[in-house]
């Protein structure tokens, strides 16, 4: 690996880690949707900024672009508090209009600087660890690496510090509010966290890519784990394995590594989503199966005993009749009846289907309930 | 003693845009009452407690608690919302939320260490949950929930609590350990006001009931105010239920809903 290969990886899961942090917030409070509107909307605020200082990397457009990113959230909530709109409605409303000044700004005036809608889009971590951040002629590593990094730590150090609030807020706001701890000023610390990560990770993974990078993570954690500690640990970890999984799908692909990573989201997403172990579709599928096979045997024993020792016994007791009476189909009868022998209540002697002593206690219990 | 009001709202008045939604509400409540507060849907119960909480903008209007302001008694009041207001698929244990009860007098950023946990766990030995402190939330039936939220707002250790239909879809014996709960606190010299729905068990669990209808209609001891003529005032005519004048609790017999 080449000293620029391994500054890519160590970008990409960084940005992917601070995504993911602020992500897990976002989507417990149930508005992953605001990443996207953030994500867009601080176009102006990027292009401005870069108007002012021509450095993408400067702290001054990060500021600038993080505010865009407040007052979007603002007046998001401004016009969904009209209630002549709804939330989500609202959200769909503002972003466009703030992203397609942006748009507008560059293609005015912007247009032979380097700064085009593509960039902003999709990004380019290839090209991340170029511009380098040097003191006194020593090079220190990408510039990339520490804005990421600077805004990593800030987010951890804020949710490190507030874990406490922050989960009171997110889960019940007016005990937050009632006990004194400001939810509302909570809240927009966290969009303002959720703003600065979006303009610093832009630029590496592109503005489309930061929303993946925001909700996949912490929604396939939620998926594996019911502690808040935990959920935050893997949608960090699954962050960070769809960045650098990225990377090298990239390579082995030759395709763009901002593609490349948001692919990976959403399969690492898609396979906890199928396989997780209560969760997941296979487990829930597994779920059903199993209740409609015990319930099948309920019903098989239930009717066993309702007709034991009576003259149609005979003809009620067999196999084929279950087709007819309880309307199962052939191999469906079939699989209860095997089920029923398994677990040891029910004998079956040709065609013809018996109770054992644990069936009838088992039928005469299911008759109770 | 006897002016020393646990409760003392004036001319409390709420309103969104235009319209009110609480209108100049009076309400004095002594030390060590249990009071219900009842009134038709819309009426304005849960915006009461908000507004004299401070969670929602008031249009005019003054509230103390123990004659100062709510901001400065935030420790001596607990506040327990409705279940239905929290997502219960938040991850997180039965333990965990019970010991949000503990964040008010931590204050900002201090953690809850082993003293809040034992706290939160005799609070919920207290409503009877002591075996489900480390379940996920997701997992509790509707009055286990409810017991959850009860048992926070113990922790809390108030003067004062507020409750948002603590019996709104709880099993019988869920209703009953509330009520044994209530009381207790009651005995223990708190003061508990109580959003209620169930007309009926107003005289059986309540002492003090305030009957509002965006006004408030009246308020002061069951035996008082809970007469037919203030809930036809409170419920336009359409009274659920009429009560028996001042009879012990089992005389008091629910009828069916007529409109």
């Amino acid at each position: 690996m080449t000293p620029a290969q391994l500054e890519i990886q160590l970008i990409t899961a960084v940005t992917a880690a601070a995504c993911a942090l602020v992500g897990v917030f976002l989507v417990l409070r149930r508005s992953a949707m605001l990443s996207d509107a953030i994500s867009h909307a601080i176009l102006p605020g990027i292009v401005l900024g870069f108007f002012l200082t021509e450095d993408l990397a400067s702290p001054v457009l990060l500021i600038a672009a993080a505010g865009t990113g407040i007052v979007t959230v603002a007046i998001i909530e401004a016009v969904g508090n009209t209630r002549l709109v709804k939330q989500d409605a609202a959200i769909g409303l503002v972003f466009p209009a703030l992203f397609s000044i942006g748009v507008i700004l560059i293609a005015r005036f912007a247009s032979g600087v380097h700064l085009d809608t593509d960039a902003v889009l999709l990004g380019d971590p290839a090209f991340a660890w170029i511009e380098r951040f040097s003191v006194g002629g020593r090079d220190l590593g990408p510039k990339a690496l520490w804005l990421m990094g600077s805004i990593l730590v800030l987010i951890v150090g804020f949710v490190v510090l507030f874990y406490k609030e922050l989960k009171l807020a997110t889960f019940d706001s007016a005990l937050a509010a009632a006990l004194g701890f400001a939810p509302i000023a909570l809240h927009y610390a966290l969009m303002s966290l959720v703003s600065v990560t979006a303009v610093g990770a832009f630029d590496v993974v592109g503005s489309i890519l930061v929303v993946a990078l925001m909700i996949a993570p912490p929604a396939a954690a939620y998926l594996l784990t019911d502690r808040l500690p935990v959920l935050l640990g893997l949608a960090v970890g699954i962050g960070v394995a769809s960045a650098v999984g990225g990377y090298w799908l990239a390579r082995l692909l030759d395709a763009s590594i901002a593609g490349a990573m948001a692919t990976m989201t959403g399969v690492l997403f898609a396979l906890v989503f199928a396989f997780a172990p209560e969760r997941g579709l296979v487990a829930q599928a597994r779920r059903r199966a199993s209740q409609r096979r015990e319930f099948a045997r309920r019903m098989l024993l239930v009717h066993l005993l309702h007709h034991e020792h009576t003259p149609e016994a005979e003809r009620e007791c067999r196999v084929p009749h279950l087709q007819e009476h309880l309307r199962w189909e052939p191999s469906f009868a079939e699989t209860a009846v095997r089920y029923a022998e398994r677990t040891g209540t029910v004998r079956r002697a040709g065609d013809r289907l018996s109770l054992t002593a644990t069936g009838r206690t088992a039928a005469q219990e299911a008759m109770v309930e | 003693m006897a002016d020393r009001f646990a409760v003392d709202v004036a001319d409390l008045t709420v309103a969104y845009r235009d319209q009110p939604v609480l209108w100049d509400v009076d309400l004095q409540v002594s030390e060590g009452v249990l009071m219900a507060i009842v009134g038709p849907n819309g009426a304005g119960k849960t915006t009461l407690i908000k507004a004299i909480l401070g969670l929602v903008p008031t249009a005019a209007g003054r509230v103390l608690i123990y004659e100062a302001p709510v901001p400065r008694q935030r420790r001596r009041i607990a506040y327990v919302p409705q279940r239905g207001s929290v997502d219960w698929d938040f991850p997180t244990s039965v333990l965990d939320v019970v010991t949000m009860g503990t964040y008010g007098t931590l204050g900002w950023i201090k953690r809850p260490g082993k003293e809040e946990h034992a706290r939160a766990r005799e609070a919920l030995a207290k409503v009877g949950m002591a075996g489900f402190a480390d379940r996920q939330i997701a997992q509790l039936s509707g009055g286990q929930q409810q017991r959850v939220f009860l048992a926070r707002a113990l922790v809390q250790d108030a003067d004062v609590y507020f409750m948002d239909e603590p019996f709104q879809g709880v099993d019988a014996t869920t209703e009953k350990a509330i009520v044994t709960l209530l009381q207790n606190l009651r005995e223990a010299g708190k003061t508990v006001l109580v959003v209620h729905h169930d007309l009926p068990t107003v005289p059986e669990y309540f002492d003090w009931v305030l009957l509002l209808n965006v006004r408030r209609i009246a308020a002061g001891p069951v035996a008082e105010v809970f007469t037919n003529e203030n809930l036809r005032q409170t419920y336009g005519g359409r009274v659920p239920f009429e009560p028996q004048t001042v009879q012990p609790p089992q005389a008091v017999v629910s009828q069916p809903l007529t409109s």
